[in-house]
């Protein structure tokens, strides 16, 4: 649905893309994911048409981002960084506005609003001028806009941020629908967990290019797999805990000592848990917090990205 | 499930050209439904400007060659305040473009150009309204007179209105380039206002030195001012260059110049145009 290779784009000296490969098949999630200055937003920008790309190709939905540009816009819907929608007006005008642009007869773009409305739970507020509304009101709102022709492909930019929890969640549900019935959908984010709970695939991008690619657990296991976490209760623990767990452990454990904290890499996950739980009440040494974990999506993302080194560059 | 096709034939894709830009222009209307208060604000500077001139000012200075300052004046006012329309088309495409809201625009299948005519239109509303408020204001308070004919009259008018449309493309140009609204108002306002001092509207120009003579005689607020003199029967000041001399042909030049080279310009703009 999604097709792009090697699209580069530049800004004056600033190459924001060197180079971008992306494959979204129909009817699947994919997350852009990357720290800021990546090229994400540019990507989306490419991919809607907004802006010609210098090199490369790109299609969407059977349409050539830039020979096709005029064809696609009936294809696809855009929720930007910011709330799109016209602060003057009410939630309804503005979704008749937006339709009436869509060259929807008049009739059929209000009764899409009122659909629109409906399913985003701003009925009660259609007849408000949208400056009255909340974050995640406006945000519905914009997504509501974006969705005005039913688009087989949806890009979002960043959808959540500045939401509070419980709207990103009923966001989250809102685009889990939209997936179930068939839109292919490409998000933004610099949150991994909301790569990780929406995305079927992620790619990662730094620096203009995609570094990784792949399902989010396929990303994970690239890093490394499970770790043993242990956090000891006094100060006085470190020293003979860090004895015993070295003593049933093969590799050698990160130790963090203000924290009282030892990560130590397994590779047979729950058996290593018990052998390590056994060896610290063996040595009598206390114990205030025992786990097994997967490595995080932040963690993947930091290693991936290296962002350390770049901020190290860049000063 | 709605679907929507491109246009098949020139036909259809000129009749949703007019669409959108109507569809546009109706977006601008409600938008000063929804903020009478600042449709007030913007229709009271030029009353203020009519009623402070005209009556202040008329009665204390009297023109060199004779005749009354405020038949003089009122003239000048209309254009000043039509050349600043420029100031708010700016400054409304810079809140859009800094709002994201021209990207969502962008991405949808709008015909080329159809935004800023939509806007421009609607402008051009506000444009006529102000020239009407101060037209009466003119009339009633500040004792202006028109002793052309009707016909004449409404002409003087619409030259003004059409020097309007002409500063609302300059406008929407440089709004284009600007990151804020504020930004659009320094970008705009800033030159524009004295400029329209560079001219014949409040002073006769023979005072004037030689070389800002010159500046003054080919503003082309000048041609506007003094076609609508020309064109209303109010008294103005002896001509020494062409477009004083031909007013009415030089500022329908002038204006038709502006449009013909901004309005394509702010059109290319816009289409490349980054919301950062």
């Amino acid at each position: 649905m999604i097709h792009a290779e090697g699209v580069r784009k530049r800004f004056g000296t600033t190459e924001a893309l060197r180079g971008v490969d992306l494959d979204v098949p129909g009817g699947s999630v994919c997350g852009l994911l990357g720290p800021n200055g990546a090229g994400k937003t540019t990507m989306v920008r490419v991919l809607t048409t907004l802006v010609r790309p210098d090199g490369g190709s790109a299609r969407v939905a059977g349409c050539d981002v830039v020979r096709d540009a005029e064809r696609l816009r009936y294809r696809i819907g855009l929720a930007g960084q910011h709330a799109a929608v016209d602060e003057l007006l009410t939630g309804r005008r503005n979704l008749e506005l937006f339709g009436r642009l869509y060259h929807l007869p008049r009739r059929t773009a209000r009764r899409r609003a009122e659909e629109l409305l409906e399913r985003f739970g701003l009925t009660e507020a259609a007849g408000r001028p949208v400056r009255t509304y909340s974050g995640g009101m406006r945000r519905r709102l914009d997504l509501a806009a974006s969705l005005i022709v039913a688009p087989p492909v949806l890009f979002m930019d960043e959808p959540t941020t500045g939401l509070d929890p419980r709207s990103r969640l009923a966001l989250w549900d809102v685009l889990r629908e939209l997936v179930a019935e068939g839109t292919t959908l490409l998000l933004t984010t610099q949150y991994l967990d909301e790569a990780d709970h929406l995305a079927d695939r992620i790619a990662v991008m730094d620096a203009g290019r995609v570094v990784a690619s792949g399902s989010p657990s396929a990303l994970k296991a690239k890093v490394g797999g499970d770790r043993v976490s242990v956090v000891f209760r006094e100060a006085g623990d470190v020293a003979p805990g860090v004895e015993a767990v070295r003593r049933v452990l093969p590799g050698e454990p990160e130790i963090d000592h203000a924290g009282r904290r030892l990560v130590a890499p397994v590779s047979d996950g729950a058996a290593s848990l018990v052998r390590v739980a056994a060896a610290l009440d063996a040595a009598g040494v206390g114990v205030e917090d025992l786990g097994l974990r997967r490595p995080t999506l932040d963690e993947v993302f930091l290693a991936l990205t290296d962002a350390p080194a770049r901020e190290k560059e860049a000063a | 499930m709605i679907t929507v096709t491109p246009p098949r034939t020139k036909a259809e894709r000129l009749r949703w050209a007019l669409s959108d830009t109507f569809v546009i222009a109706g977006r601008s209307y409600s938008q000063l439904r929804a903020q009478p208060g600042q449709l007030a604000a913007e229709l009271v500077a030029p009353v203020i400007m009519t009623v402070l001139f005209g009556y202040v000012f008329g009665s204390a200075i009297s023109l060199p060659g004779g005749g009354d300052y405020r038949n003089y004046l009122m003239p000048g006012v209309f254009m000043q305040v039509m050349a600043l329309s420029a100031v708010a088309a700016a400054t409304s495409v810079a809140e859009d473009m800094a709002r994201g809201i021209i990207d969502r625009f962008r991405a949808q299948p709008i015909a080329r150009g159809a935004l800023l005519a939509g806007r421009s239109l609607a402008d051009l509303s506000k444009d006529w309204l102000s020239l009407a408020m101060m037209a009466v204001c003119g009339l009633l308070i500040a004792g202006w007179r028109p002793h052309g004919t009707p016909l004449e009259t409404l002409a003087g008018f619409a030259l003004l209105a059409l020097f309007g449309y002409a500063m609302i493309w300059l406008g929407t140009y440089i709004g284009l380039f600007v990151k804020s609204g504020a930004q659009a108002d320094a970008a705009t306002f800033g030159w524009l206002f004295p400029m329209t001092f560079l001219a014949n509207a409040f002073v006769p120009l023979e005072g004037l030195p030689g070389w800002l003579r010159a500046i003054a005689d080919w503003n082309p607020m000048s041609a506007v001012v003094s076609a609508a003199r020309e064109l209303f029967g109010n008294p103005g000041s002896a001509a020494a260059s062409w477009p004083l001399r031909h007013p009415v042909t030089a500022s329908l030049c002038w204006s038709l110049l502006i449009i013909a080279v901004f309005g394509p310009l702010a059109v290319r703009r816009y289409r490349t145009a980054t919301s950062r």
